[in-house]
């Protein structure tokens, strides 16, 4: 982690927001090969048959943009549009290959289904576990495990192995968990479709809660209504490629015509 | 402001030395992955923690009966020497096995957060390190049987543990490296272990070997080089000559190094590799 340079005179926009997130130039281009070679054996032989075909893939090419504090920014674009490779490089699981990527503040990406969960732990394990993978201590976790399993409304089940939990339950946890503490940066990629309608309000409400407090939500979705209701910009992802970037409804309403 | 993390790609120190800033800055993940590893490991098996410990004991039982009975090997104190060499390889193969196994398994969870992709390695090895001292239990009860009085080298086994960390480690980020790429190198290297395990005189006694292979098997083992570093306080009641202990201390810190720097700089590529 580097701290703040001179480059951090720019970040003050105009009208007082301050930006938190810049991508510039940014493009991930990944090295394939042509047929996927899993093994040493096969590539010892093609390699020596020189059979090995590099083939550069732009995931992403040139991709710039600006987000402020406090927005919430949508992306649409088909599947392989790249929108889940620009979400790894803004959390930082996959770097850029050319061009530059900056944050400011922590990033909480939302994990689909539990990711960072253990089924055979209980759900009280589970949530030391995850708040480890957020960077919290388990002294840092002890206050906060209350309000989390308040908001999961788990409290019954808190101590059964997560095997036991339906999906809608490990959801609603890895929710409560990741949003316990407002985030600087919070990424949701589609899970607001999951889990019962009231819940689905809530964790709405707790998001839209954070943007208030001044915390940015970058939203993936290929649904451009709730996209339209939810960002004020957003961004349309073609190809690795912007398309286009504007206030949400008119992405949206220019995205909804060119998939129809 | 200066509280605030601020993530620049075009500003990074060099791979080894971030990796190695950021696993300490992740240091609660590693404790509470370990945690889990060890909690999942015995939470549906009645006797639990008393598995680890039976687990040498058991081979040793085997062991003795193979070599008292049909090589009727002469070798004094031998279940003190094959309990040595036992839990020094059990520790190795197990860590450096587990260090690429736990790197796939993970695969979910690195392609959605950042963690420094060492952690596995590391939790690997804090794994087998609880293992390793759980064995030390039935080890000393064997002691304890066979009337062997404490000395003072037994002070130089802690010294011994940080070495054979050390070594394991830096073995399984060099495994882990190369698996992320080619996942058939674990099955080669189950073989190699196997291998690997019958030239280092783990549960037979050293002087089975003819003089003229001993300097191929042993010298230019370093497993073998670390298994003496616990023979010698353990089973010998000596203290290790500096010589041995510089030699082992130069492997292991090698390794180690070597271990690091290459996996820190392939770390990127694993997100869409595994």
């Amino acid at each position: 982690m580097s701290l703040p340079t001179a480059s951090d005179a720019q970040v003050t926009m105009t009208d007082g927001h301050s930006v938190v997130l810049r991508l510039e130039n940014l493009s991930v281009v990944f090295k394939i090969t042509k047929e996927r070679i899993t093994s040493l054996k096969e590539y010892a032989i093609k390699r020596i048959r020189r059979q090995v075909v590099h083939e550069d893939f732009w995931a992403l090419r040139n991709v710039n943009v600006e987000i402020r504090e406090g927005e919430v920014f949508g992306i649409v674009g088909r599947n392989g549009a790249g929108k889940s490779t620009l979400l790894k490089v803004i959390a930082r699981v996959l770097r850029p290959t050319h061009g530059r990527v900056w944050v400011r503040g922590h990033v909480a990406p939302l994990l689909e289904m539990g990711a960072g969960f253990h089924i055979e732990l209980t759900g009280r394990e589970n949530v030391y576990l995850y708040g480890s993978l957020l960077g919290f201590s388990r002294t840092q976790m002890d206050e906060k495990l209350e309000r989390i399993v308040d908001f999961a409304e788990l409290w019954d089940f808190i101590d059964a192995p997560l095997r036991t939990y339906s999906t809608g339950m490990v959801t609603r946890l890895g929710f409560a968990i990741a949003t316990d503490v407002k985030p600087d940066v919070l990424i949701v990629d589609e899970i607001l479709g999951v889990g019962d309608e009231a819940f689905q309000r809530k964790s709405r409400e707790r998001m839209l809660g954070f943007c208030e407090q001044g915390a940015t939500v970058i939203l993936v979705t290929h649904n451009s209504e709730l996209m339209q209701s939810m960002c004020e910009r957003a961004m349309w992802l073609d190809r690795g490629e912007m398309k286009m970037i504007g206030p949400a409804d008119e992405v949206a309403a220019a995205y909804h015509a060119a998939s129809l | 402001m200066s509280d605030v993390p601020v993530y620049d790609s075009a500003a990074r120190p060099p791979a080894a030395i971030e990796e190695l800033l950021e696993a300490w800055r992740y240091r609660n993940l590693i404790m509470e992955f370990i945690r889990r590893d060890i909690v999942t490991r015995y939470k549906r098996s009645a006797l639990g923690v008393v598995w680890t410990m039976l687990n040498p004991l058991g081979t040793m039982l085997i062991m003795m009966v193979v070599f008292y009975q049909l090589f009727h090997v002469t070798t004094p104190k031998y279940p003190i020497y094959v309990l040595v060499g036992l839990i020094v390889w059990n520790f190795f193969a197990q860590s450096t096995g587990a260090a690429p196994q736990t790197l796939l398994w993970s695969h979910t969870l690195v392609h959605k957060v950042y963690m420094p992709r060492t952690v596995f390695a590391l939790v690997a090895v804090g794994g087998g390190i609880v293992n390793l001292l759980l064995s030390f239990v039935p080890l000393a009860l064997v002691m304890l049987v066979l009337k062997i009085p404490p000395t003072m080298p037994l002070l130089f086994v802690p010294i011994a543990i940080v070495l054979l960390c050390m070594f394991t480690l830096g073995v399984g980020l060099l495994l882990s490296a190369v698996v992320a790429f080619f996942p058939d190198v674990l099955d080669i290297y189950s073989i190699l272990l196997t291998a690997w395990l019958y030239v280092s005189a783990i549960f037979y006694p050293y002087d089975i070997i003819p003089i003229s292979y001993r300097w191929w098997f042993f010298n230019l083992n370093p497993i073998y080089h670390l298994v003496l570093l616990f023979r010698d306080p353990l089973y010998y009641g000596n203290w290790p000559s500096p010589g041995h202990i510089a030699t082992a201390t130069f492997v292991s810190v090698t390794t180690l190094v070597a271990g690091w720097i290459i996996f820190a700089r392939r770390a990127d590529e694993l997100a869409y590799r595994i």
